[in-house]
């Protein structure tokens, strides 16, 4: 009955120890110095005025900057990672967190979070008197924001659509919680919590260009960094120095998608729910190095006992639920009292915070807050129109071509994740040169970071438009613009949106930085809701603060249900491909 | 192992069942499954048969503690079941295997759960995974296997928890004909061989070959709502032959119930057990609308032409075999022919009628011409939505009307099934047109003056 099985060939083929177990093994080494030397940096004393870290612009401390940025990169991220897996559980697993949690991060993620950054600033360094942790936590904070909600929406979703017989099987079988949550839950996540950690992670470069060098009450606070470097050059006007810093952050961008995310995104594969294997699965080199070697799996097999008794020790303190059904049951009185709660609270909430702006600014400065909304909103909409004519054709052009878009692709979301505050000097030194205002060149910086949403979304939409289609298509002899009506634009129109969604969402949020730039001591200003929010920032204004950033939700969230909502469920009935 | 109380080894015992789910918008409730009693004894394989609406996955499910009952109580081994009853392991349609967990894995999920030890974990797999066939694999991944692969690792996950009573959830109906049958055969083996790792079987299937040949008892459940029309006792010896008379006349006659909602579920065979009245319909759809069957009209016209070449007459269970349909794919296509009298069903036959065969024989527009007088007879439901356009003036009516109408006899998703049945054979028969988009239904133009003249 029992026949040992034998391993497979190419197993006892392989040498006990190889190359790869070496580089392995050197890597690892390198990585955990690099990380305890530039870990305890963190702790070092900040006592303002007297000691404030400076920035030296020398380029031999670049890969120092960045590796204190990168590391701060990925703190925010497991930040997230714990913040997504609590609020994703509990909000999905329990029907009265579900209530409030859902709708509020609804709110946080419409949030303009830059505007809130002179509030974490001020709060994190009273938290950590005398250390630079403060600073490192706002900063850090800042990126979280950036990366937290997206990730969480993720893994509710895909917590509240488990393929139904799997779910059962898991509770047939009692697992309990904890090993429901490792085996069941998480593993379902696991692909699109990667692919939007992924795409955050990329936007988190922004807020740390924004963030690392920041004035907060009149007084400036630098912490070492790519971001601080760059507002170190632009205050000095070093046109080299800030080349270099490009050329650091393009190579960095790089350097994590090649070490840390192609790797993650090969091995998650095996989580993708299929009944059958994808005709191309994703690779990378490193993930086949570390598969080839034979050390990560002797670790492994060292360390297995420990894991098997850890994971019984969690699975007795989390027993499988006594209830068939998922959520927590209660009362129909629990429910009323809790609902009206809710009510009280909500309404309690928002007339406070109006009484507070009324009070304090006036009903007139809440018309001139709107007014300006307006002028931004008008941006906002420019932007995505101009985007979406420019750069739906060469999207189109490039998705109908699979081997130009294997190429393009990757570059379209490297030009995505690239810092577009980085690029912003050059464009305030070409403004100032050809004296072009910045009301309208703010649309083009807003624009740097936006348009690349539209563009790579446009090649995946194109790509997915079936070959049978575009065959009838020419048989028909549809052309031109009868093509582009009939076939082109409803079946690439689901992937516009989410593009749409997207860049209007970075747009509202980079008009904080994109509506006010300097450079060295020139400060040109837009008239706009962005503007507003940065000037009033720098003043440590509350009651202006506050006014800008509700307003600038009020329009992120309106522009949300009056328009993008609508086109996508139009996207979803109407236009689905499949 | 467990002592069973009582001397007449019952495993699994659920009296007077009923669930019922609230039906949208606060329109009262719908009726699955109404006082529905079950007992798996000791040795036994418990076969329940039931076309679609007869809730007999409903029925599994709180079976197995996975859904609670709205009344009436579960027995296992003398305990009542409260939340995931511990004496089953069910094996899925679907398989529902977790990707990213090897096969081995897999199969060492539910021992897992009970926090055994690594090694008899292993052990007790592996003796599982040779059981079904699938040594060597143990350290693939589902997608790299073969559907009926990836079902033996299904069984292998229930027998390695050595359940008192194994639950099949329609266990081959997603795999190929040969791969069914082949995998089918095995488990039969097994169970002959007088190995099998739990003591009874209680299977769910709507394919009656299937149920004749595993079987000892056949439970066959009506629809609507889901209740137990009878019994019907597979006496016959094993391993069984399919080319026997006696298995012909079980086919046949179990065919007959289930195209016959009338029917005794006894008579044609000698050996019966307790045969229920339907219990009284919920509310009013019976009289007022009863439920169209969901086939389209081009079904329809195709099962009447291949009739007809067959001379006019054919057995249920061939005619199933022959087109490769199992019950829920071909019996409401010939319940739909029955109800707008195009055919006659009796004794595991069917047979065509004049004006079934006038429908199938004729040019496009006489046939639909034929479907529309039909339909107007026999269809309540379409008769309402037409009278209702032609009493409007402007002969435009939204569907959400009708739908609101459904809602109060039928849970969500069957009233929008039942109506989308209902504009099929509307458009079909050019009674009226919808737009889904805009939700309109609205009379055509051409026939503002047609049908009626």
């Amino acid at each position: 009955m029992l026949q040992p099985t034998f391993p497979p060939r190419d197993e006892l083929q392989r040498p006990a120890f190889s190359l790869a177990d070496i580089a392995v093994l050197l890597g690892t080494l390198a990585l955990l110095y690099t990380f305890a030397r530039i870990g305890t940096d963190m702790l070092v004393s900040f006592r303002p005025p007297d000691i404030i870290p400076g920035i030296s612009l020398d380029p031999a401390n670049l890969p120092y900057y960045a590796a204190r940025s990168t590391l701060r990169m990925f703190v925010a991220l497991l930040w997230s990672l714990t913040f997504t897996l609590t609020y994703g559980y509990l909000a999905a697993h329990s029907r009265h967190a579900e209530v409030i949690l859902v709708p509020l991060l609804d709110i946080l993620q419409s949030i303009p979070v830059l505007g809130f950054l002179s509030v974490t600033v001020n709060g994190f360094i009273a938290l950590f008197p005398g250390s630079l942790l403060g600073l490192e936590f706002a900063c850090i904070f800042a990126i979280f924001t950036g990366q937290a909600w997206n990730m969480t929406f993720s893994f509710y979703h895909s917590l509240k659509t488990l393929p139904r017989e799997l779910d059962e099987a898991a509770t047939l079988y009692r697992l309990p919680l904890w090993q429901r949550f490792t085996r069941l839950e998480v593993p379902t996540a696991m692909v699109g919590l990667i692919w939007n950690a992924m795409m955050s992670f990329g936007g988190g470069w922004f807020f740390i260009a924004a963030s690392e060098s920041i004035s907060v009450l009149n007084q400036h606070y630098t912490l070492p960094g790519l971001g601080s470097y760059v507002a170190a050059a632009i205050a000095a006007r070093d046109l080299r120095a800030l080349g270099l810093a490009l050329l650091t952050i393009g190579a960095v961008i790089v350097l994590i998608d090649q070490l840390f995310w192609k790797p993650l995104v090969a091995w998650a594969d095996k989580f993708k729910i299929e009944q059958s294997s994808a005709s191309e699965a994703p690779e990378s080199w490193l993930l086949n190095m570390f598969r080839a070697a034979q050390l990560p799996q002797l670790i492994g097999e060292f360390l297995a006992p420990a894991g098997e008794a850890l994971d019984k020790f969690l699975s007795r303190l989390a027993l499988p639920l006594k209830t068939p059904s998922n959520t927590w049951v209660s009362s129909p009185w629990f429910d009323r009292f809790f609902n009206a709660l809710l009510v009280f609270l909500t309404v309690g909430l928002l007339a406070g915070g109006i009484r507070f702006v009324v009070n304090e600014v006036g009903v007139g400065e809440v018309a001139y807050a709107a007014l300006l909304g307006l002028a931004t909103f008008g941006r906002v909409a420019l932007l995505l129109g101009l985007g979406t004519l420019f750069w739906t054709p060469i999207g189109v052009a490039i998705g109908f071509n699979p081997r130009l878009a294997r190429l393009a692709q990757p570059i379209a979301q490297f030009l995505a994740s690239f810092p577009a505050n980085f690029l912003f000097p050059f464009a305030t030194i070409f403004f100032v040169r050809t004296g072009i205002s910045l009301d309208w060149g703010s649309i083009l910086l807003m624009s740097l970071g936006a348009q690349w949403y539209i563009l790579f979304n446009t090649i995946a939409g194109a790509m997915s438009v079936p070959t049978d289609l575009r065959e009838m298509a020419a048989n028909l002899g549809l052309r031109g613009w009868r093509l582009w009506r009939d076939l082109i634009i409803p079946g690439i129109f689901p992937a516009w949106v989410t593009g749409g969604i997207t860049a209007s969402g970075g747009a509202w949020n980079a008009s904080i930085v994109s509506e006010m730039v300097t450079w060295g001591n020139l400060t040109l200003t837009a008239n706009g809701l962005g503007a507003y929010v940065a000037l009033a920032t720098a003043h440590a204004d509350w009651p202006r603060i506050a006014l800008g950033v509700g307003m600038m939700s009020l329009y992120v969230v309106g522009a949300n249900r009056l328009f993008w909502r609508r086109l996508y469920t139009l996207a979803e009935t109407k236009y689905r491909l499949t | 192992m467990v002592t069973l109380p009582g001397n007449n080894n019952i495993l699994l015992r659920a009296e007077d069942l009923c669930k019922t789910f609230p039906l949208p918008e606060g329109n009262g409730v719908f009726t699955a499954l109404k006082d529905v009693s079950v007992t798996v004894r000791n040795g036994e394989v418990v076969a329940l048969l039931g076309r679609s609406g007869s809730g007999k996955s409903t029925l599994l499910r709180i079976l197995a503690g996975l859904i609670p009952p709205s009344s009436g109580e579960v027995q296992s081994g003398n305990k009542a079941v409260r939340g995931p009853n511990p004496d089953v392991a069910m094996v899925f349609q679907s398989f529902a295997l977790l990707p990213w967990l090897t096969v081995q894995e897999n199969v060492e999920l539910g021992l897992k759960a009970r926090g055994m030890g690594r090694e008899e974990r292993r052990a007790r797999a592996l003796k599982a995974i040779d059981m079904v066939g699938l040594d060597g694999f143990e350290s693939a991944y589902p997608k790299e296997l073969s559907g009926g692969m990836k079902q033996r690792v299904g069984f292998a996950r229930a027998f390695v928890v050595q359940p008192l009573v194994l639950f099949m959830d329609e266990p081959f109906s997603a795999l190929d004909v040969l791969t069914a049958e082949n995998l089918r055969g095995e488990i039969g083996d097994l169970w002959e061989a007088g190995t099998f790792p739990a003591k009874s079987i209680l299977i769910v299937t709507h394919n009656i070959e299937e149920a004749v040949l595993l079987a000892d008892r056949v439970i066959i459940l009506g629809s609507n709502p889901g209740f137990v029309r009878g019994e019907v006792q597979i006496d016959l010896s094993r391993p069984r032959n399919r080319a026997t008379p006696r298995f012909k006349a079980l086919v046949d006659h179990i065919y007959t119930v289930m195209t016959n909602p009338a029917a005794k579920v006894a008579e044609a065979v000698t050996k019966v057990v307790e045969v229920a009245k339907p219990p009284t319909p919920q509310k009013a759809p019976p009289e007022q609308f009863p439920p169209l069957p969901h086939a389209r009209a081009g079904g329809l016209s195709g099962l009447l032409e291949l009739l007809v070449e067959q001379g006019g007459r054919d057995d249920l269970p061939m005619l199933a075999d022959r087109l490769r349909l199992e019950v829920d794919d071909l019996l409401p296509i010939v319940d739909a022919a029955a109800l707008l009298g195009f055919a006659k069903v009796a004794q595991g036959d069917v047979m065509v009628t004049p004006e079934g065969h006038a429908f199938a024989t004729s040019t496009i527009l006489e046939s639909k011409e034929i479907f529309r007088q039909q339909v107007l007879d026999h269809a309540p439901l379409v008769t309402l939505i037409y009278q209702t356009l032609k009493e409007k003036n402007d002969g435009e009516m939204r569907a959400d009307f009708f739908l609101d109408i459904l809602d109060e006899h039928y849970p969500d998703e069957e009233a929008e099934r039942q109506f989308g049945t209902a504009v099929d054979w509307g458009r079909y028969s050019e009674l009226f047109e919808y737009d889904a988009r805009s939700g309109w239904l609205w009379l055509p133009e051409v026939a503002s003056g047609g049908p009626d003249e």
